[in-house]
Formats: structure tokens, sequence, C-alpha cells
């Protein structure tokens, strides 16, 4: 009984953390063709402040979204109302420098659930996938091809199928597939995070540090 | 290691977890949230370090946000039992530099922090590196987290470095060979002549910025050097426990036959002192050489970079030698060590600082604080015209009120140049603690080989 009692709630306690689950999604892009684009940009450190996760994608590439003075900047693509969509297309290394998993929240919070790119820092790709954001990491190739077919048109879309691990340009018809750790791809498809695991593991830990005293 | 799962994720234990301000409030918030204790609580240390002010830390914060952010970590560490160093204490400062100079930090010792400078520590020999928030609260909650073995590099370092080289223009030198994302997906090993030949704190500046070029983390065999420095420190064991670790430690090397994923070998001779141009730390260049023209960076990475160079208000071709600056900032977790102000307060020594140059100072820890004033160096600033500040992360990521203004350029001994670091609009060169005194006295960016140490 008493067993049944806790594992309810655990249940309950999952329940309440758990991430939005992500399984085949297709959309519309935002191209966003820079390289190296650190976390700084994406969400700059006077706004780390909060002691929530609400409220940072209004944030997001704030000092290249807005200007001095908080005007929108015409020339940034969030702002020119031609390029929209849950999928953001960046530049390779996307998300290095600093740690802050705020920038998965300001990521997650503007509404983007997948993010492709040639290479992702780790720690970020880290952050992401913790935030029920999916790093999709393509070929240098297929990635400057969706820059090109997002130029033609934009309403161009991308289909990310990650039970399949596979990601289809539908403008070219050209797929290739991509790379997730089989632990990883159940967390994000079923909306739990690592935390749900390690909690139900920890007679395994205690049996480790009595080992290692 | 306590478990590993079939798909080769690893259920990693964690010896120590630091935690600052600004990336603990929301996983404190989660395991409040789940009704969690903190596992192993003596296993945590608690410090403000970013967003604290560097004058009259005893007075209230002024930012209210700041403040919140603070007085957050303080509650928390309080409600979870565990150590708090705040403003004032006599070990508050900059958690990486703490942390080694507490021995805190110990070889062989698994360690994570909310910080991407958590790679500081792997030059005593500890696995460290840098985690979210989602990973601290697994921390915090299970004293575990979830990882894939990262692939393996070595970079040598052979030889001896030249005269006027430190080690943040070793560190500069291999990221801008590396590139800034050129060791994704790969922990380091350092190693040769000159890593061997290093002080403990030159390991860790090298370590620290391991980062910036994407690693998930730095480290060094811990050696003679490292026992030598740890010893008698506040948390070392000491006694017969001390000679046992120490026996322990001294196992911890790569075999001499050990292979890496990937080598690198450099040449310390190569190595000129360093400063960078661009908006990542891979943009560096010796400090007589040229900006590199467009043609040499490859056409996908074209716009980035003129965008760079535009933002810095550079033109690819020239020289960055003899440009004015407006700031000079020596401090942060890679370069406020005790030897940095040595090595700025030996050049600027009875010379005066530029009338032009603002200059911030910043200790990285009281403990630094204090050794300074022991030796007199902070007479020999005040005689060149410098003030000491108050030990904090400052601006090396301007989050409290430290901001250099749009469009000024700063000489910084920190760890990123990336647009808006130091404040929205601001134009940072990165370099050591030798090229920073040199551009304080001249107000221009100087080869310091040129002046002369009194």
């Amino acid at each position: 009984m008493k067993r049944s009692g806790n594992r309810l709630a655990k249940r309950k306690a999952i329940e309440k953390t758990m991430k939005e689950k992500i399984n085949t999604i297709t959309s519309t892009f935002v191209p966003l063709p820079l390289e190296n684009v650190d976390t700084d940009q994406i969400i700059p450190a006077r706004f780390l402040k909060a002691t929530t996760k609400e409220g940072f994608g209004d944030n997001l590439f704030r000092d290249w979204r807005y200007d001095k003075e908080g005007n929108p900047n015409p020339d940034f693509v969030l702002n020119q109302g031609v390029y929209h969509g849950s999928i953001l297309v960046a530049g390779k290394n996307f998300g290095s420098g600093s740690s802050r998993e705020h920038a998965a929240w300001a990521i997650a919070g503007y509404g983007f659930r997948v993010v492709v790119s040639s290479f992702f820092a780790d720690i970020f790709k880290n952050n992401a996938m913790n935030n029920g954001v999916l790093p999709v990491v393509v070929s240098p190739e297929f990635l400057s091809e969706l820059f090109a077919s997002a130029e033609k048109n934009p309403e161009a879309t991308l289909t990310v199928d990650l039970p399949n691990q596979t990601i289809l340009n539908n403008a070219t018809g050209k797929s290739e597939h991509f790379d997730i750790n089989p632990y990883k791809k159940d967390c994000l498809v079923n909306g739990l995070d690592d935390i749900d695991y390690l909690l139900a593991n920890k007679s395994k830990i205690e049996a480790y540090e009595s080992a290692h005293r | 290691m306590v478990d590993t799962l079939a798909d080769g994720t690893i259920q990693l234990y964690i010896d120590r977890l630091y935690c600052h301000e600004v990336t603990s409030p929301q996983a404190f918030a989660g395991l409040r949230e789940r009704g969690l204790k903190a596992f192993r609580p003596a296993q945590i240390t608690c410090i403000p370090d970013h967003n604290i002010p560097t004058l009259n830390q005893d007075r209230p914060i002024e930012d209210p946000v700041s403040k919140n952010q603070v007085d957050t970590l303080e509650k928390n560490a309080a409600d979870f039992g565990l150590a708090y160093y705040g403003l004032l204490h006599p070990k508050n400062g900059i958690i990486h530099v703490v942390g080694p100079e507490t021995g805190l930090t110990q070889p062989g010792m698994t360690m994570v922090c909310g910080d991407s400078h958590t790679s500081t520590h792997g030059a005593m020999g500890a696995i460290a590196f840098g985690i979210g928030t989602s990973e601290v609260e697994m921390t915090l909650a299970t004293q575990c987290i979830m990882q894939r073995k990262p692939k393996t590099m070595r970079i040598t370092v052979d030889g001896k470095l030249r005269p006027g080289v430190t080690a943040k223009d070793v560190a500069l030198y291999i990221i801008s060979r590396m590139t800034t994302g050129g060791a994704t997906g790969y922990f380091v090993e350092y190693a040769g002549e000159v890593i061997r030949n290093a002080s403990m704190e030159e390991r860790l500046t090298i370590c620290n910025l391991s980062i910036e070029m994407g690693a998930r983390g730095g480290m060094i065999a811990p050696d003679q050097t490292t026992f030598d420095y740890l010893r008698d420190r506040e948390f070392a064991p000491r006694g017969e426990a001390w000679e046992k670790k120490v026996a322990e430690w001294r196992q911890l090397y790569s075999d001499p036959g050990a292979t890496f994923d990937k080598e690198i070998v450099f040449q310390a001779e190569d190595i000129e002192p360093m400063i960078t141009y661009g908006t990542n730390p891979g943009m560096g260049m010796g400090i007589r050489e040229n900006i590199p023209a467009l043609e040499s960076v490859d056409e996908a990475g074209r716009i980035s970079y003129q965008k760079s160079l535009d933002y810095m208000g550079f033109t690819a071709g020239e020289p960055v030698l003899g440009k004015q600056i407006d700031y000079v900032f020596l401090g942060s977790c890679t370069n406020g060590r005790i030897e940095d102000f040595r090595a700025f307060a030996s050049l600027v020594k009875g010379k005066k600082k530029a009338a032009h140059v603002t200059a911030w100072l910043v200790p990285g820890s009281w403990l630094v604080e204090k050794q300074i004033r022991a030796e007199g160096i902070d007479k020999v600033l005040e005689e060149a015209g410098f003030e000491l500040r108050q030990p904090g992360c400052s601006a090396c990521l301007a989050m409290n009120e430290d901001k250099i203004p749009a469009g000024k350029y700063a000489v910084s001994t920190s760890n990123r140049n990336f647009e808006g670091r130091q404040g929205p609009g601001a134009r940072t060169i990165l370099a050591g603690p030798l090229v920073a005194a040199a551009a304080a006295v001249t107000g221009v960016i100087t080869d310091p080989r040129e002046m002369k140490s009194e």
C-alpha cells in the first residue's frame, strides 16, 4: 500500500513538472545565418536577474532585436514580419559561451520548439533538451540549403520527426538523419526530465557513496 | 560514476557543487515545488559574485533586482542548510577564485557549477565543468547529473615562453588557433613543458578559458605544484589524511601511452602577447599583427566576421597596436588573482595612469585583496593613479554598475569579448595583465615588451 502511495506521489510530482512533449513538428522557420551566436546575444546578462523561468522570451536576442531606446530594429529577422514559425535555423556553434539556462528559457518562451544548426555548444544543447527544446544538428550543406530555401520562399517549411530522427526540407524534398541519444529522445518524446530518472535511482546513489567513502 | 545506461548515458556523481545567485534561484524553486531537500548539503557552497557592487559593499545593494537575487541565494542557503559566504565575508569573492584558494577544490573531485568557467578548477586536477540550472537542481536533489562521455583532446605546449608572455597569452593563442567552437564536444587535457612549468595560478587561467573554444572542460594532471599550492589551505586535508590523499592524487595522470581522440601540439616560442580584435575569444592575434582580411574567412562565416568588425569599429587588414582605448579592467575569474595584480603592478610601478583612461582594478576575492595589501601592491597602484575596488565578477559581465559605455574601448583581462558583454554597445579587447597595464599607462594598445618595468 505504502509503495503504491509513494508511486502516486511521485507520479504527481512528475506531472507537475512535466515538459511539453515533442513528436513530429512541421513548421515554417526563422533563418538566422550568423555563426557563433553566443548566449550573451540570446539573452544579455542584465536580463538574468529574475528568480523565475518566465518572461525571458520578451528579451530573446534583445540587443539585436531592439535599439537603445527599446524600439524594434527593423533589420532584425524577428521584426520583419516575413519569417515566423516554431523552428529557428542558425549558423554553426549556436549557444556558445555562458552556461545560462535563461538562453533556453528565452528560446522556449518566445515559442521555438526546435533549433537547427550545424553544431551546438555543449552546455546549451543540454539546457535546450532539459527544457523541451530540440536541438537538431545537420550537415553544413543541408544548413546552407535551408538558408537558401528561406530566402527563396519565407513560407518554406521543415518537418522534424523526432521518433524517426529525420529532418526534411519540404522545399527541396531533401532529408537528413540526425543523432540524439536514446535516453534524451525518450525524455523529450515523453516530456520527462533527468530529475525524474535520478530521483527514482537514489538507492544506487547511496550505494555508490558508501563504496567510495 | 553511479550508473551507465544502455545508450552510454552516464549518471555522474558530483563531489562538490558551487552555487552563485544568478543560475540557482530557479533550481531551489524546483526543489521546493517537488518538496525535496538538498541531498548532500555538506558538499555544496553558495557564494554571490555576479551581481555584487565593487564599491560600498557595506551598504545595501542599490539595484533592487540584484539585491533580490543575492538575498534569495542567502535565504535558499539558510533554508536548505548550505554554506554561504555573503558580501564582506572573508571568503566572499568570485566562486572560481575562492574554490581553489580555500582548498574547497581538490584533485580528482567531480565539480559542477551553473557557470561555464567552472572549467577553472580542472587546473587542480579536478573534473570540473559548467552546467545549466536544471542540472543544478538535479545536483541539489540527488548529487548526480546525466551526462554523455565527451571525446578527449590533449593540447601540448612545448618549449619555453618568451619574456613578457603570460598564461593568458598562451590561452588566447590556443583559442585563436582552435577557434571559438573548435573544441566543442571535447574534454581537454593540457600538457607539455609550458604547462608543467606553470604556477598553479597560471594553470587556473589556462583551464578557465577552455570553454572559450567550446571545450566541455580542461584539466591538468596534479603534481608537486598542485600539492604545494593546496597544502594548509583551509579546507585541504591535514596530517595523515593529507599524506594519504597526496598519494592518491599522484596516481591521477594519463598513462604515457594514453590515446586521445585528438592531439594538438603548439610551440611556446610562437606565442606573442595576444589581443582580440573581434567579438568572440577566438578572434585573437599577436599584438603586433594586423586584423585578418575578410577573404581569409570561409564563406559561411563572412557575414558574422564583418558584423563583428563593424561592431568593434575596426577594419580588416589594419593593426590594433596604437589604437586609443578608454577603459581598462583588471579582474575576473580569469585574471583576478594575486599573480595578476603583481604583474600589473610591476609594469605600472613608477609610471602614471593615462589621464583619459578609466581603470577598474577588481580583486577576485577578499583573500586576494588581503594579499595585495600585505605585499604593498595597493601602494604601488595608488602612486601610479589607480585604486582598488572590492571583489566580484564586476565588468566581466556587467551585471552590477560596472558597465563600459556604448562605443567605448575596454582592454579587459576577463574572458569574453562578446557584443554587449561589458555593457550594451561596449567594445572589449581581451588581453593579459601586462598588456592591460601597458594600455592603462599609455592610453593606447601597446606592446608591454617595449616598456621598461621598474
